[in-house]
């Protein structure tokens, strides 16, 4: 009520220049607003550019490849004509045919073939060898390309060329999640020995919760060291912490290679004390174990600090007042310091969890056989310039990470987080 | 737009005779750019006056594909791995190089046949031939007890301790199928079908609790060093380089070598194609492509050239027994087969990496 009694009020003011009051203030204030909007524009523009474009770039690969579709214009007519599961008549191969011969003329053989041998392998060869004899093809080109190869005629080959003709698929992300077309259109499974990547998912989500496991309580007792020292012990402390932090990373990495391997440091120390013999040494690297060992180590700081800066800030009274109300210390501990660390605590976790989910040069020098990541798989995919599906993997590990970040948001609040 | 003509025009004429003289080649830096430089490039420039500038890349691939698809291509020659040349060949990258246009053999053969067979291709012709071997430390084992074929570094019975293994199915597979008795020449054809990948992947899983696996190249030589492992796969140059470079006591099982090689190629509007087709012609001539051998130990891939070969730089040491090309290293050895590897590298790298994780 007191508002429509003000609005109304304000509608019949005037400026001085007799415009009304409202008008006036709008402009006023928009002004201001474009001001304002000008001065952050250099760091959208910054964030748009270095960040959500080339995000939205590897999403668009993920689920765009054009290499064969530009190659096949006739066959894609043909797809678009006949519903799948047509059996491929004359006239297809006749398409197929003509596609050959384009992709003879314009060299876009190869990265045609690419794309087929994605979805079925060993076709990259078929298709440009075929385009090389393309000039020679004469009707019937069924039988033509059948004499040429037995392969031709596979149904299989033939979903895979339907899936491609369309630039846009989800063939990637099917095989992000060891899934393959079959032959007759539908979806399976691939086979047993080719499984990894959920399989990987699901580790390197569980690794990487391990890892951030051992940070936590590693690092808790350090920062609250360090936030209880005074001011100039506790600076020496933390260049301790600094330091490796300030190291490269390749270097703290292969320092552990010395300390770990199994004629390393450690090795040698304890088979000189006689804690293990000479034939039974430890395997702390190339393995599991070494993954979770220099990770921990790597990522240690970035809960640290966190941690540190929120207990830094935390009155010591409270406690003293909790105990001299006559709680334990175990309960001053549990319903006093603890809870106000949790800003630290939550921050130190989402940075070291993410850090750790995306992690890849330490896995892979450390990581052997069995300690390998997601982002391996990822690496292995760039290496062979099969880039659209090295960017479905990434975008998976997005997607994971983002579901757990929503996770966080709704159960612990992301404005309790405090990163110093 | 007559001013642009007229200044076109003028710059085009300053460019012209600059380019004839000049020659761009992008290669792979270190001790590899400089054997080329001091066999290839220096007499070449000593013969004909053109000058060749010699500029590194971490993998010139790259770059050269960039510099096409933006239509300015700055480099006349590219030094290109096998596998890189045959897919920006395929894609239209490359400028086509006819093999009857290169120089016969010193001893009179014809060029085609005496290039080793694969080694030049639609767009490239090759300039060496490394190889992955088995490397191992004579200090491991008693005199004269060593590992001597590639079957012994797949049995951990006789030859006690750890192995290191490429974390990349090529060459392992091969290797693991040639240590189960397949024969060189056959190794593909049985690696076509799926009961012979199957076979390859049960002869790893006999040492797969012995392996370390690497990535790196600089990594197997330092496995050795550390006496992390016995035994070990790696590429020649590398073990060759700790063995008479450092002095390690390192020594190379040849036998079930796979070997491939990497050569020259003119990308796509090259400025100076004329003089790139030169250099390379001068380049793979029997008797200068011997010449490389003396500073790394690659080998010559003609065959007229192994008798070229001369003693390592700096020493009175021949470098022949040195290079995977040699007669005697060459008993039991394989091509690389480009063709089974761009089919195939996907399906086999995923099953290898789910058999690397699995247990």
């Amino acid at each position: 009520m007191a508002e429509t009694t003000m609005d109304s009020t304000a509608a019949g003011l005037t400026t001085a220049d007799g415009r009304p009051l409202k008008v006036a203030l709008a402009a006023a204030q928009s002004r201001a607003k474009r001001r304002a909007f000008l001065l952050v524009l250099p760091l959208l523009l910054f964030i748009v550019i270095t960040f959500a474009l080339p995000i939205g770039q590897m999403l668009q690969r993920s689920l765009y490849h054009d290499g064969f579709s530009k190659a096949s214009p006739a066959l894609g007519a043909w797809f678009a004509a006949n519903p799948a599961g047509t059996e491929p008549d004359e006239a297809a191969y006749a398409a197929l045919a003509s596609d050959l011969l384009l992709m003879k003329e314009n060299r876009l053989a190869g990265e045609a073939g690419t794309r087929i041998n994605y979805s079925m392998p060993g076709t990259r060869s078929l298709i440009t060898s075929a385009a090389r004899g393309a000039d020679d093809l004469q009707p019937p080109y069924r039988e033509a390309l059948l004499a040429q190869d037995r392969k031709w005629g596979e149904p299989l080959l033939w979903v895979a060329m339907r899936e491609a003709a369309s630039p846009w698929t989800t063939d990637f992300y099917l095989s992000g999640i060891d899934m393959q077309r079959s032959a007759d259109g539908g979806i399976e499974r691939v086979a047993e020995v080719n499984r990894v990547y959920i399989w990987l998912y699901v580790r390197t989500f569980l690794l990487s919760a391990v890892i951030t496991g051992i940070c936590l309580l590693l690092a808790f007792p350090i920062a609250h060291m360090l936030a209880t020292l005074p001011m100039a012990k506790a600076n020496l402390l933390m260049i301790l912490v600094l330091l490796p932090f300030w190291t490269s990373l390749l270097v703290r990495t292969t320092s552990w290679i010395v300390l770990l391997q199994g004629q390393g440091v450690i090795n040698s120390l304890l088979v000189s004390m006689g804690v293990i013999d000479d034939s039974g040494r430890l395997a702390l690297i190339y393995n599991q174990t070494g993954t979770i060992i220099v990770m921990v180590h790597i990522l240690l700081p970035f809960m640290v600090l966190p941690l540190y800066s929120v207990m830094r800030v935390i009155p010591p009274s409270y406690a003293r007042a909790a105990r001299s109300l006559g709680a334990t210390s175990w309960t001053t501990f549990r319903r006093i310091y603890l809870p106000q660390t949790l800003p630290g605590i939550g921050a130190g976790v989402l940075l070291v969890f993410i850090l750790a989910v995306g992690y890849y040069i330490t896995p892979a020098l450390v990581g052997g056989a069995d300690g390998q990541l997601f982002s391996n798989q990822i690496q292995f995919h760039m290496t062979k310039s099969n880039w659209s599906q090295a960017a479905a993997l990434a975008a998976m590990l997005l997607a994971g990470v983002l579901l757990l970040y929503w996770l966080y948001d709704r159960l612990i609040g992301i404005d309790k987080l405090k990163l110093g | 737009m007559k001013k642009l003509l007229v200044l076109s025009t003028a710059l085009g004429g300053f460019a012209l005779p600059a380019l004839a003289q000049e020659v761009t080649v992008m290669g792979w830096g270190g001790a590899y750019a400089n054997s080329q430089i001091e066999a290839y490039f220096k007499p070449f420039t000593e013969k004909t006056g053109i000058k060749v500038n010699s500029i590194d890349s971490d993998n010139p691939a790259i770059p050269v594909k960039a510099q096409v698809d933006a239509g300015n291509v700055t480099v006349d020659v590219a030094v290109l791995e096998i596998a890189d040349a045959v897919r920006l060949c395929d894609e239209g990258q490359l400028v086509q190089i006819d093999g009857a246009d290169l120089p016969d053999g010193a001893d009179g053969t014809k060029a085609m046949d005496d290039f080793l067979p694969g080694t030049v291709t639609e767009c490239m012709v090759a300039a060496d031939i490394f190889a992955t071997i088995i490397g191992y430390d004579t200090t491991k084992f008693p005199e004269g007890a060593g590992p001597t074929t590639i079957a012994d570094f797949f049995d951990t019975e006789k030859f006690p301790g750890k192995r290191g293994v490429r974390k990349n199915p090529k060459v392992t597979l091969e290797m693991a199928l040639m240590a189960d008795g397949v024969p060189a020449a056959e190794v593909y054809a049985v690696l076509e079908t799926p009961e012979g990948v199957d076979r390859a992947f049960a002869k790893l899983d006999t040492i797969k609790k012995d392996a370390v696996f690497w990535d790196a190249g600089a990594q197997p030589p330092q496995l050795l060093a550390d006496g992390e492992v016995v035994m070990t796969m790696a590429y020649n140059g590398r073990i060759f380089n700790a063995a008479h470079g450092e002095n390690k006591p390192f020594d190379i099982v040849w036998d079930g070598q796979v070997y491939e090689w990497e050569g020259f190629a003119i990308p796509k509007g090259a400025p100076n194609e004329a003089g790139a087709l030169e250099l390379i012609k001068y380049a793979t001539s029997s008797e200068v492509s011997a010449k490389a051998a003396s500073y790394i130990s690659y080998g010559p891939p003609r065959k007229s050239a192994a008798a070229f070969v001369g003693n390592i730089d700096g020493t009175d040491k021949p470098m022949l027994p040195n290079l995977p090309t040699a007669p005697q290293n060459l008993g039991n050895a394989l091509a690389s087969s480009q063709d089974f590897w761009v089919d195939r590298d996907t399906e086999l790298g995923e099953r290898y990496n789910a058999w690397l994780v699995s247990n």
